[in-house]
């Protein structure tokens, strides 16, 4: 049961697909706060029609006992712009985007793989607590960005919260689009359901930008859901749904570009399933090797990787070369470690700010706690650790 | 069946409270099969923290249970299967994600027995790490004694060592009740010893009974989970200076062993309640509150000040409330006063004699 699909377009709940019925919600131009119940059109009334007359679906009737089977053998396909060697497949899918604007993504991928491996490294050496990399999805996050304006709100997580942002922002007339942030393994939270209902119910403009990196911790996805992955529980809702490649960054940007224009225009939600693999740990309290075999990580590092991919196209258009890369690479690294040397050398701050700013006027009983503990240290300021701290 | 790799017997009899918990749970996964873990990453990758380190590879699929990242979905599933006659372990990652599944805790779990008028236990564990950790932010940090504990339907306990681990998590399996264990992640690691009878495998410590850890004389300091090792600590030092305290370690937030803490302040008249959750409407603020209300032997009492309550800080901080000791009430036999009010229970009446006034 093939869906046909041009190059680009947004695979929608469509109907009268094979013999089945499917669900359609998606009328143009039923959107906008002035229709008050857009859904509850009157249908005509003839007892010599035999067309179905339930309030709670738009379908024909079938009178042959047919199961809808979960297509999770060819699934929504995955729309890519670039190949794996960077050269682009369908000139018309290409952005054209500025040589600037290619280099911003570049540098802004690799910046952030820098500071990865920084950070990660200054974890295993007691620096920092605790942390988390991006290896393997810089396009996710680099192409979805630029893809939007600087006014717009981006929630990682909190799924429902986003779509509430999202509904203020419709009736504020803000012409701003939220993007939500989550990974597979979030997507099986309820919040997700609930979000996605009422992004649909409620009419408004928010991409749901999904993560889908084959991992949740060692969770795989076989054991997170057995459906079509997250792409295709949109249309369950009513959303303009699509599957992108998440490690070629244009694709990713054609597709959040496409979407934020359309989420803002029309008060629709759209959801994103950008497939990707997590090449690093899930965190530094994380050892993958335990339920991932080194080759499988192996292939993604140097066979499918965002970061490569756009290299290679920058070199084809000749806009880099190896002594920019080289240059770039020390120069990223230097930024990332003298801010990271200046974080290290600021103290802590003073332990009165536990108490400021938790209310507008400090209350009695906080006013208190705050003598009580300079009172405290007074007389056992030699136990704590005080010259990390501002004075 | 292969040795699990998680038991851990060293020669000195010390466990740590990961592996106490560990102990427990295969004991009792051995012994009933009914019993059963589900929760996040508990299966092959032996747990967020490890603690179910071990019982995927003995106990296989059908024992050890990987969930999606759903906490509503898990518990309420966990809540039908106890229903149905299994005994699920239910385990959070910490007990931060449990609000997400709280519904299914208090009102599909707590509350059948008694709506049922009897007819349908939950015989449900739910565990995982509570309070706070290390540099996890406020979201990930909050103490749910209070918050479970306030529950008619639920026991909860919060053990602190590896006995209290293991006794408990046993007891909670056993009971055919709903039982919230709430565990402590920087606990996990530390070592304790080992009494022989913790290494039996019918090793039960009852819920709702608390434990002196410290005897005293001046002064009484009830504290449960991670804390009471700070008290303990707090009571070495002020022990050189010559002031005994009587260390209680709850054990158990809900049946609360009152009677253990009413003993012993009657005993040193003096009490500081110490925990890693919030003071209004926090543990501290109940046991000071039913020390208050009076002691169930016909004893009034009159306080100058109110007994403290406080959220600790550290070692220190126990210490220096402690060595102030203007806080403390007196316990003075039965009379009738013109101060008494009447009682809370049965208006009118102001005989004293029962707990409630």
């Amino acid at each position: 049961m093939a869906v046909a699909i041009a190059a680009g377009k947004v695979w929608r709940p469509n109907r009268g697909l094979s013999q089945a019925a499917v669900l359609l919600l998606w009328r143009p131009g039923a959107r906008g706060l002035a229709r008050s119940h857009p859904h509850r059109q009157q249908q005509q009334f003839s007892s010599l029609d035999d067309k179905p007359q339930f309030p709670g679906a738009s379908a024909e009737f079938i009178d042959k006992l047919e199961f809808i089977q979960p297509n999770v053998i060819s699934g929504i396909p995955i729309y890519r712009v670039m190949d794996r060697q960077g050269q682009i497949i369908n000139p018309s899918e290409d952005p054209h985007l500025p040589k600037e604007k290619v280099l911003k993504l570049y540098k802004s991928m690799t910046l952030l793989n820098t500071m990865d491996r920084i950070l990660y490294e200054s974890q295993r050496q007691g620096r920092i607590s605790f942390y988390m990399t991006n290896y393997g999805e810089e396009g996710t996050h680099v192409g979805s960005a630029a893809a939007l304006d600087n006014t717009d709100l981006v929630f990682g997580q909190y799924r429902e919260a986003a779509v509430g942002a999202a509904y203020a922002a419709k009736r504020a007339n803000a012409n701003r689009v939220v993007i939500c942030y989550f990974g597979e393994g979030a997507a099986s939270e309820g919040d997700a359901h609930a979000g996605f209902n009422f992004a649909a119910t409620l009419e408004c403009p928010i991409i749901f930008f999904c993560r889908n990196n084959g991992y949740a911790i060692s969770t795989p996805t076989s054991e997170q859901y057995r459906g079509d992955g997250i792409a295709a529980r949109g249309p369950g809702y009513g959303i303009m749904s699509i599957r992108v490649d998440g490690n070629d960054v244009f694709a990713v940007y054609n597709a959040t570009k496409e979407a934020r224009r359309r989420a803002v225009a029309e008060n629709q939600p759209f959801l994103i399933e950008a497939m990707t693999y997590r090449i690093g740990h899930h965190s530094t309290s994380d050892d993958s090797s335990a339920y991932r075999s080194v080759d499988e990580v192996n292939y993604w590092d140097k066979q499918d990787h965002p970061i490569s991919r756009l290299r290679h196209y920058l070199l084809s258009q000749g806009w880099w070369d190896e002594e920019q890369e080289k240059a770039w690479r020390k120069q990223s690294r230097k930024k990332v470690m003298e801010a990271f040397e200046q974080a290290e050398r600021k103290p802590k701050p003073n332990p009165n700010l536990l108490f400021s700013d938790v209310y507008q006027e400090m209350p009695a009983q906080l006013r208190k706690q705050q003598e009580s503990l300079a009172r405290h240290l007074q007389t056992y300021g030699e136990h704590y650790p005080l010259e990390h701290f501002d004075k | 069946m292969a040795a699990v790799s998680g038991l851990v017997r060293r020669p000195l009899r010390e466990v740590t409270v990961r592996d106490a918990i560990n102990q427990g749970m295969d004991e009792e996964l051995e012994r009933d099969e009914k019993v059963f873990l589900l929760g996040e990453e508990v299966a092959q990758y032996d747990g967020a923290y490890k603690v179910s380190r071990g019982l995927w590879k003995k106990y296989g699929d059908k024992r050890i249970i990987d969930t999606p990242i759903s906490e509503m979905g898990f518990a309420g599933i966990a809540v039908g299967a106890a229903m149905a006659g299994l005994r699920p372990i239910c385990e959070f990652m910490t007990f931060n994600f449990s609000m997400q599944a709280i519904d299914q805790v208090i009102n599909s779990a707590a509350k059948t027995y008694y709506m049922s008028g009897g007819l349908q236990s939950v015989p449900i564990v739910f565990r995982g790490p509570n309070g706070a950790s290390a540099g996890v932010a406020a979201q990930h940090s909050q103490c749910f004694a209070a918050w479970y504990g306030h529950c008619p339907g639920l026991k909860v306990v919060s053990p602190w060592n590896s006995e209290d681990a293991k006794g408990l998590i046993k007891s909670a399996i056993r009971d055919n009740n709903p039982v919230v264990v709430l565990e402590n992640e920087l606990m996990y690691g530390v070592p304790f010893e080992f009494p022989p009878e913790a290494q039996s495998k019918d090793f039960l410590i009852p819920i709702g009974k608390a434990k002196i850890e410290r005897q005293g004389t001046h002064i009484t300091v009830v504290s449960h989970s991670r804390p009471v090792g700070h008290c303990l600590e707090a009571a070495a030092v002020l022990s050189k200076e010559g002031v005994e305290c009587e260390v209680i370690n709850m054990r158990t937030i809900r049946p609360m062993d009152m009677e253990t803490i009413e003993a012993s302040v009657m005993k040193t008249n003096h009490l500081v309640t110490v925990e890693g959750g919030w003071p209004q409407f926090g543990v501290g603020a109940e046991i000071c509150a039913r020390i208050m209300e009076g002691i169930s032997k016909k004893l009034v009492l009159e306080y100058s000040q109110a007994v403290v309550n406080i959220m600790y800080l550290n070692t220190y901080s126990i210490k220096r409330l402690k060595a102030r000791s203007v806080w403390h009430f007196s316990s003075r036999k039965y009379f009738k006063s013109k101060s008494r009010k009447s009682c809370v229970q049965f208006p009118g009446c102001s005989c004293c004699s029962c707990h409630w006034c």
